[in-house]
């Protein structure tokens, strides 16, 4: 029984997306990457020997693939024809791993379900996953800080974007779920 | 080091039990554990057995112990265990809960079934009065020989798993019952018709584990054969041989012809491998249980009654 | 009110349980000492005393488990645990090993011991012998009991008991089971971890997801079913002309319905499985057992569970609570 309000990106937004290069994209994610991995120090730490493994994110509804290297706060994006080596791959719609990230749906939950799927080094994504649950990370926080003096505008936008997608883009607080 | 003869695990009828002690009273084993340690409700079946069989091993120079059950749990088992002190013998604890009936300073012996992990817990069983622990078999061996070497050290003889499936699992479920769509309650004692226990393959026909009533053991047989050596170096006193169908006797011979070094340890495996399961011996060394340490290839997967053998 | 303990195997996990109610909750470090030891899980030494912190500040315990059997040679790494849980202010240590209870009676009486459901204490005499040898206050009861034989033990006994009511169902007598260690080499006597995620394989055959620990199958499921992990007690196996799950189905505990039965049957304290969970299950989790604990406080009727999305196999059992699970 899949999650009840696990959306798919929209077409037209997976569509616009698409012909995009992957190199600006890569850009962005490896900034954003970097400053996360300072700001969130343990989160490596946690990770121990796994923080040296490829995970390969898997966006369903999403043209492109994410590499991610935490060890040195490496991402990158790829197109789905040329994948790139990888330890270990969870695929399923981007909401689910927002949502997984932000703590809004538990992540045995999502896998149990097959809203998420695995493949390859088990123990990699575990690690990966607790040490994700455990910073407890906020993709709008990071966006709207990174945006600098546009911090209100992003915010606004992020906020429009979520309402829009319904894709939690922030993180949920405990008293917020259900 | 010499060979116990550990507590048969499986549920037997009266005729094969006298049989089988009658066999055993021949070989040159130096003790001998009895006792029912699966289920209580088989003990009226067989239970009258267990005099004579002692009187026989006694009078063939045998050291005799007779153990608990594995997980006690009912009234009645508490007051049974309580029962066990009285016939004279050393009492083998299979569940720690067995302790609150042997009074401070009668000896006792632990068997594979309690958890003796550690020097805290040998020496704290030691000073309550055991004389004769026979360790978990998931033991790797550094493990062993770190315990047995405390076991001299405080007088306590420190016994393997030498040969056998292996006990992995006691429950509260019985999953002979289960097979029958019963419950433990309305068994119908349906673990007897399978007195090797009833095998349990993966989808893909991969030999996995044995259920007997409550327990689940391992399908392979583990055996010591090759491990002689290294145990003989660790100190241990003792190999435990798990009772099973079939001829005994001269599986008995055959360890005590591979410790006297008649036989070799490829001969020895070479004689096992004959009774239709495959061997294993991973836990010692470290490993997946179900690895074995030889060459001898046995086919994993069920096809057929015959079973391959190469010596590589 | 009934105690509620609660699992937290981060630091935001148990900021998550706390903040949602828990009266109590356990941990462990990250090492072998104790029996959920998942790559990327659990405390260090200064995130175990900042979590007692967290905790104290709202009136909540901290439980450490080092219910793990220590290794021959190697002791000292679960003495130091012991002493670094009380150090960081631990209220009490869960412990299995009859080694490592007389080490901490003797070393740290004035440390509070509990004995672990690891440690398949499952009678009167198993549980007197601890409380009367080591000190134990409570027990954590094995999960293979009836409510009447819970009912039975409280009244021989004189310790607290702690009763699983959700979570991950464990079928077999634990701190006794070598089936991990029999197909992978590890075990979570020894290590701490029952069917390692270092030896899973998924594998997509044709329509069929296959899962496989250690090289042997144990689901083979439509790739559009639900996906168990591979567990071992919780496969689908054949023997003769059965196919099923031969030990125990991929389902796991929700006893919510039967509170006021424990309650009767005179458990101190109710435990939630999860330390390997989220922190979206603890809180939620721990949301509706609280407001169930509340309810059984003033004797009203239990709360609908509407957990059923956060429990393996999509579906629950009342486990050997009910006789008929023998």
């Amino acid at each position: 029984m899949p999650a009840p309000n696990l959306p798919l990106l929209p077409r037209p937004l997976a569509f616009a997306v698409r012909p995009l290069p992957t190199l600006p994209l890569t850009a962005v994610l490896g900034w954003m990457a970097q400053r996360m991995a300072r700001a969130h120090p343990t989160l490596l730490q946690r990770m121990g020997q796994h923080a040296g493994r490829r995970f390969l994110i898997d966006p369903t509804d999403f043209p492109f693939v994410l590499l991610l290297h935490p060890a040195s706060g490496a991402i990158s994006a790829h197109r789905r024809g040329k994948l790139p080596a990888y330890d270990a791959r969870m695929a399923g719609p981007m909401s689910a791993f927002l949502a997984m990230m932000h703590g809004a749906e538990d992540g045995d939950a999502l896998f149990f379900s097959r809203d998420l799927t695995i493949e390859g080094d088990t123990a990699a994504v575990l690690a990966l996953r607790n040490a994700i649950d455990d910073a407890e990370l906020d993709l709008s926080v990071e966006l709207t800080a990174a945006s600098g003096r546009f911090a209100n505008v992003t915010r606004r936008a992020l906020a429009r974007a979520e309402q829009m997608t319904g894709l939690t883009l922030h993180r949920v607080e405990a008293e917020d779920l259900r | 080091m010499d060979l116990t003869v550990g507590p048969n695990f499986f549920f037997w009828d009266a005729a094969t039990v006298r049989g089988f002690y009658q066999s055993v009273a021949a070989v040159p084993v130096a003790r001998v554990v009895l006792g029912e340690v699966v289920c209580s409700k088989r003990l009226p079946f067989w239970q009258d057995e267990i005099p004579l069989a002692v009187e026989s091993l006694l009078a063939a120079g045998k050291a005799v112990a007779i153990s608990s059950l594995a997980l006690i749990t009912l009234k009645r088992e508490r007051k049974q265990t309580a029962e066990l002190l009285q016939l004279g013998l050393p009492v083998e604890i299979n569940d720690l809960s067995a302790l609150h009936n042997v009074p401070q300073g009668t000896p006792f012996w632990v068997g594979p079934l309690v958890n003796v992990y550690n020097e805290g817990t040998l020496r704290w069983l030691a000073q309550r009065g055991a004389v004769r622990v026979c360790l978990p078999p998931e033991l790797p061996l550094a493990s062993v020989a770190v315990l047995a070497g405390i076991g001299r050290e405080l007088g306590v003889a420190v016994e393997v798993w030498g040969h056998g499936c292996v006990p992995l699992a006691i429950s509260g479920r019985c999953y002979h019952a289960r097979l029958h769509d019963r419950s433990k309650d309305s068994c119908q004692f349906v673990c007897a018709e399978d007195p090797d226990g009833r095998d349990v393959q993966t989808i893909d026909q991969q030999k996995f584990l044995t259920v007997n009533g409550v327990q689940t053991l391992s399908q392979s047989t583990a055996s010591m054969a090759r491990q002689i050596e290294p145990l003989r170096a660790a100190g241990v006193d003792a190999l435990r041989l798990s009772p099973q169908i079939g001829n005994f006797a001269a599986l008995c011979e055959g360890y005590a012809a591979r410790l006297s070094g008649k036989v070799s340890a490829d001969a020895l495996a070479l004689q096992l491998a004959n009774h239709g399961r495959p061997l294993s011996d991973g836990f010692l060394n470290g490993a997946a249980g179900v690895t074995w340490s030889g060459s001898l290839v046995f086919r994993q997967t069920l096809s057929g009654f015959e079973q391959e053998k190469r010596l590589l | 009110m009934m105690e509620l303990v609660c699992p937290a195997g981060t630091p935001a996990a148990l900021r998550a349980a706390v903040d949602a109610g828990a009266h109590t909750v356990y941990c462990g470090f990250a090492d072998e000492t104790n029996a959920r030891n998942f790559p990327g899980l659990n405390f260090s030494r200064d995130e175990l005393a900042a979590g007692v912190a967290y905790a104290t500040a709202r009136d909540a315990k901290v439980l450490v488990a080092i219910n793990t059997f220590p290794r021959a040679g190697a002791a000292q790494l679960w003495h130091r645990a012991i002493a670094d849980a009380k150090t960081a202010g631990a209220y009490a240590v869960i412990l299995a090993d009859v080694g490592l209870l007389a080490y901490a009676a003797e070393t740290h009486p004035d440390l509070r011991l509990h004995l672990s459901v690891q440690a398949a204490a499952a009678n009167p005499d198993a549980i007197n012998f601890y409380a009367t040898v080591f000190g134990v206050k409570r027990v954590v009861l094995p999960r293979v009991l009836t409510i009447d034989e819970i009912a039975q033990i409280n009244h021989e006994i004189d310790v607290e008991t702690e009763v699983f009511v959700f979570g991950g169902l464990c079928v077999m007598a634990e701190g006794r089971c070598s089936l991990s260690s029999y197909i992978t080499g590890q075990s979570p006597n020894m290590n701490g971890v029952c069917s390692p995620a270092s030896h899973v394989d998924y594998a997509e055959e044709g329509r069929d997801l296959v899962s496989r620990l250690g090289g042997f199958t144990i689901h083979r499921t439509p790739k559009t079913a639900p996906a168990p992990y591979p567990t071992l007690c919780k496969g689908c196996f054949s023997s003769g002309d059965q196919t099923g799950h031969i030990f125990e189905d991929p389902v796991s505990l929700d006893a919510s319905h039967l509170i006021p039965a424990l309650a009767r049957a005179g458990v101190t304290a109710l435990k939630i499985e999860g330390r390997q969970r989220s922190r979206a299950y603890v809180a939620q989790v721990v949301r509706t057992f609280r407001a169930a604990v509340e309810a059984q406080a003033m004797g009203l009727p239990m709360p609908d569970s509407a957990l059923a999305r956060l429990t393996e196999g999509q579906a629950a059992t009342a486990g050997a609570y009910a006789k008929t699970w023998r």
